[in-house]
């Protein structure tokens, strides 16, 4: 029987504070409507955030591709920016380039990252400065979803 | 405890989403930086800072927060009540700074845990 995967591309503008998460938002409500359970739900929606909230922070655009498959949950965001330097560096809770307007918000905590890996099952992040970076994250539902 | 009862004793000026103040609350977060937010609040809670920009619309809907208390006498933008009235997520202010508003959400048997 072949496998049903559905996929959804979502675009997100570098400084566009006023939209930031809401294709988040949209991937959560995608996992709502499929019946995932809200644990797996929370650990996507975190993950999501932060990762688009990278792009909006970091970087001039990016696309988030989200790939849904019985077995996982695939998004991979891709960005046009500054790149990252040092990945084992952001890696670190604390670290952060962020600009001072932007931590006067309440981002550039450098928990991005950090909590990125604590809610995905795999993550890879691969970076060439001055073009950009790529986010590529993997999750696992508790238990298999058929949905059609 | 319901939304609207916080409302009462903490006496709370609502600025947006008035409709959802029948929620119920079951617990509190207070923290500035959006990123501890999203990884520690907890469904369900009231949550208490001094951001008044509309990011904090964004995280409150992702983590189905019950609701968001700006303290010390911080007023949300315009942008910040448009995207809590589409979300439906209260918005409430308080004269108090942050350590008071918790210390009376404490007292009203609201707990950061358990």
């Amino acid at each position: 029987m072949e496998e049903k995967v559905l996929e959804w591309d979502y675009e997100i503008n570098g400084k566009d504070f006023r939209n930031a998460g809401k294709v988040s938002s949209k991937v959560k409500e995608i996992l709502k409507e499929l019946g995932f359970d809200p644990d797996f739900v929370r650990r996507v929606a975190i993950a999501s955030y932060e990762a688009e909230m990278n792009v909006v922070c970091h970087a001039e655009r990016g696309v988030l591709h989200l790939t849904i498959s019985p077995e996982e949950l695939r998004i991979v965001v891709k960005d046009k920016g500054p790149g990252i330097q040092d990945i084992e560096l952001a890696m670190q809770e604390g670290y952060s380039t962020a600009s001072p307007e932007i931590r006067e918000m309440g981002f550039g905590a450098g928990m991005g990252l950090p909590n990125i890996k604590k809610n995905v099952d795999k993550l890879n992040i691969a970076s060439t400065v001055g073009e950009g970076t790529v986010v590529d994250m993997l999750i696992k539902p508790s238990s298999i979803r058929e949905f059609g | 405890m319901k939304l609207t009862r916080i409302v009462e004793e903490l006496k709370l000026t609502v600025k947006a989403a008035q409709g959802g103040l029948d929620r119920e609350v079951r617990g509190g977060y207070a923290s500035d930086l959006l990123s501890d937010v999203m990884a520690n609040s907890r469904e369900g809670d009231i949550w208490v800072t001094i951001q008044g920009h509309p990011n904090i619309v964004a995280i409150a809907t992702l983590r189905d927060l019950a609701g968001i208390i700006l303290a010390n006498g911080r007023q949300p933008d315009a942008d910040t009540l448009q995207r809590a009235e589409e979300e439906g997520v209260p918005i409430l202010c308080s004269s108090l700074p942050t350590f008071e508003v918790v210390g009376r959400l404490y007292r009203l048997g609201i707990y950061g845990q358990g």
